[in-house]
């Protein structure tokens, strides 16, 4: 809650003593929300070694910003002469866009969607501009080509930099099948041959990577990305679109959790409390002093949900029976 | 078929120190260091100057150095380096 | 976490955590003198854990975590704890660290002025730099250099001088009144021994030096000394630093600055003597 409290009332951190301090920026690295916490306390009164720590958050924050568009720019420029529409997604898309979500924000590997029909090209296109297939397992890769959202990951061979090309946002395997090729065709051009989510599809994106895709390790960071998008575009046209999308559930949840946490301005009707929002809360938050993921069964029960989501039960039963006779372990 | 023109990045998105025979230039678009050597600092002057189809760089490069005929290639070769990190751009 | 130890060396502060008592006393006894967190806010947290609850006890090993972490990595025995905390007091500089501009060197200061001696393993610039120690010389640091983009100058970062194997009698010779941490046997890297810098270097450590000469010295060959032209040294110190990339510009203009104004040379030396003579000779010709 340490982080919580700072991130929604930056003026609260003026109570910390030294321990409240060093526990904080532990959970923000932790969190990977260290930028975004640099960027919201910028200015606020703080003991001089919190402020030479966050002064550093913030100088990081700006080089990762400038790899991200570097790598946009450079798979723009692989793909040009693909005739096909480039998404930026996440966190490349934020920044590109200059949202506020992209403040501060940490970005990892490049996203980007694609149509489906040109998902081949687009491989051919990256190949043989000095991306590399990163190493998988044969079963990993057949796994992935099959059933996945995504192209198996790919590293550029001198930057050392991954990307990941998706042609819709969920796997095929899930149960809830996104509109992808609406939120193609309704993306926003950016006016540098780049293309950005509507931000309704944005919020859908985001919402559904958090709760129907992944096992919400780091859905601090997620929940903050929704916060700022909701706070930036609003909620006008969002609900029609998540249903559209089927994703409804996904977004009024992450909807209500934002609300619950970071306190972002949501329409009445949608403040409600549903049965298992405290078990998912408690999952958010699930993080001590040292940084330290804490509740361990609570993360052991969302790692197996999140593969439940992703394929259908017998299915599961198979792959986690391979992975698991080859000495794969959840953290 | 007209041949294209080639430029230097802007001036202020590099920042290029001459150390020995090695140059080395900070590209800020990328934050990526390169480290070239003759002729790649002259070209980018040139380029720098401004755009320049292939064969106007050879000429102006001729102006400096001795030019032989596997120079075309090499230019060709250093050219398309110089694209792909960014520090040359194509017109 | 149970056991909890804090500590400043030079710009950085530290809080490592440990399951068990035994790393924490070898710390406290070790840094003795040396200050706390500026503010009391550290700026790594290290942990020294057990991976599964019964590694605390059953053939302990340590598990080395903290705000940067290198997944895999492959936990120590509880008897080379000492060693778990300085490797990851090493990993969160090498993963973290954004403020200086790190190079791989040792650093010895005389009259204001530095020499950073900048090598592979084995290469002799831990040995170096305690052994000049030994002869007046302000010890800075033995891994890691720390240069301040803004104003070029070398900040002191003295942890414990991790020395292998031979070294280890060799210093202990020309040092009798150091005092040093527990022989560590049979670690991936042969015997470990750790030297505790003296009182000088503690009470120094907030003094910064401009650099004055970059050396890269190479242990047991025959004596030999050779220049080196900046863009060679642009190279090396470049490869050898973790945080040039990260650091973007401020990297690129801390180290153009640094390979432009300071002057460098390779030395060969076949023994410790010999090195430390040509060290000394070539300061004085500076």
């Amino acid at each position: 809650m340490l982080l919580v409290c700072a991130l929604r009332d930056p003026a609260s951190v003026a109570s910390l003593d030294a321990r409240g301090w060093t526990a904080l920026l532990a959970i923000a690295r932790a969190e990977q929300l260290i930028g975004t916490l640099a960027h919201r306390l910028d200015g606020v009164m703080m003991p001089a070694a919190a402020a030479r720590i966050l002064a550093d958050a913030r100088a990081s924050a700006v080089e990762q910003r400038r790899a991200a568009l570097w790598e946009a720019e450079a798979a723009r420029r692989a793909l040009a002469d693909v005739n096909a529409p480039i998404v930026l997604l996440k966190g490349a898309a934020f920044v590109a866009a200059e949202l506020t979500a992209g403040k501060g924000r940490s970005i990892g590997d490049l996203d980007i969607l694609v149509p489906r029909a040109a998902i081949e090209a687009v491989e051919h296109a990256l190949l043989a501009a000095g991306w590399e297939w990163v190493k998988p397992d044969p079963y990993d890769d057949a796994y992935y080509r099959r059933w996945m959202h995504e192209l198996p990951p790919l590293i550029h061979r001198e930057r050392d930099r991954m990307i990941d090309v998706h042609h819709t946002i969920l796997p095929l395997t899930a149960r809830i099948t996104p509109d992808a090729g609406a939120m193609i065709a309704d993306s926003v051009a950016l006016g540098n041959g780049l293309r950005v989510l509507s931000p309704e599809d944005m919020i859908c994106h985001a919402a559904a990577h958090l709760f129907a895709d992944g096992d919400l390790a780091g859905g601090l960071r997620n929940l903050w990305d929704i916060h700022c998008l909701i706070e930036e575009f609003g909620t006008a046209s969002l609900a029609t679109r998540a249903h559209h999308h089927g994703l409804w559930p996904a977004v009024s949840h992450a909807a209500r959790q934002a609300h619950a946490l970071y306190r972002t301005p949501i329409p009445e009707s949608w403040r409600t409390q549903e049965g298992l929002d405290w078990l998912f809360r408690r999952r958010l938050l699930a993080r001590d002093g040292w940084g330290r993921p804490t509740r361990a069964l609570t993360r052991f029960g969302f790692y197996a949900r999140s593969h439940w989501l992703r394929m259908p039960p017998a299915m599961l039963v198979r792959h986690l029976w391979t992975k698991w006779s080859k000495g794969y372990r959840p953290v | 078929m007209a041949e294209r023109f080639y430029r230097a990045a802007a001036a202020e998105s590099l920042r290029i120190v001459p150390l020995d025979d090695f140059t080395v230039i900070f590209h800020r678009p990328s934050g990526l260091t390169h480290l070239v050597t003759a002729p790649a600092p002259q070209i980018l002057a040139a380029l720098s100057e401004e755009p320049l189809t292939r064969s106007a760089l050879m000429a102006r490069l001729g102006e400096t150095f001795e030019l032989g005929d596997a120079s075309t290639e090499a230019l060709d070769a250093r050219l398309a380096e110089l694209v792909a990190t960014g520090l040359v751009e194509a017109a | 976490m149970r056991h909890v130890f804090h500590v400043r060396i030079g710009p950085v502060g530290f809080r490592i955590g440990s399951d068990w008592r035994g790393p924490v006393a070898e710390l406290e006894r070790l840094y003795a003198g040396y200050p706390q967190p500026a503010d009391g806010i550290p700026d790594f947290t290290v942990r020294l854990f057990a991976a599964r609850p019964w590694r605390r006890w059953l053939r302990p090993a340590v598990t080395l975590g903290g705000d940067f972490v290198l997944p895999d990595a492959a936990p120590l025995p509880l008897a080379q704890g000492l060693l778990a905390a300085e490797m990851a007091m090493n990993l969160q500089m090498a993963l973290g660290q954004r403020r200086y501009l790190l190079l791989h060197a040792s650093a010895v200061e005389r009259d204001g002025r530095a020499v950073l001696m900048t090598g592979l393993s084995g290469a002799g610039k831990s040995t170096l730099a305690a052994l000049l120690a030994a002869r007046g010389w302000r010890l800075m640091g033995d891994e890691f250099a720390l240069i301040d983009p803004a104003t070029g100058l070398v900040h002191a970062f003295p942890r414990l001088v991790s020395l292998k194997n031979a070294a280890i009698g060799a210093v202990g010779a020309a040092l009798p009144r150091a005092r040093f941490g527990p022989l560590l046997a049979g670690t991936p890297k042969g015997d470990i021994r750790h030297l505790v810098p003296d009182a000088e270097a503690v009470a120094r450590m907030d003094r910064p030096a401009a650099p004055a000469l970059i050396l890269f010295p190479r242990f047991g060959f025959d004596a030999a000394e050779r220049g080196l032209g900046p863009s060679e040294v642009f190279v090396r110190l470049t490869q050898a630093s973790t945080n040039y990339v990260a650091l973007g510009e401020r990297g690129f203009a801390a180290m153009t600055r640094l390979v432009g104004k300071v002057p460098a040379r390779a030395i060969d030396y076949p023994d410790a003597e010999s090195g430390i003579a040509q060290v000394e000779t070539l300061w004085n010709a500076l």
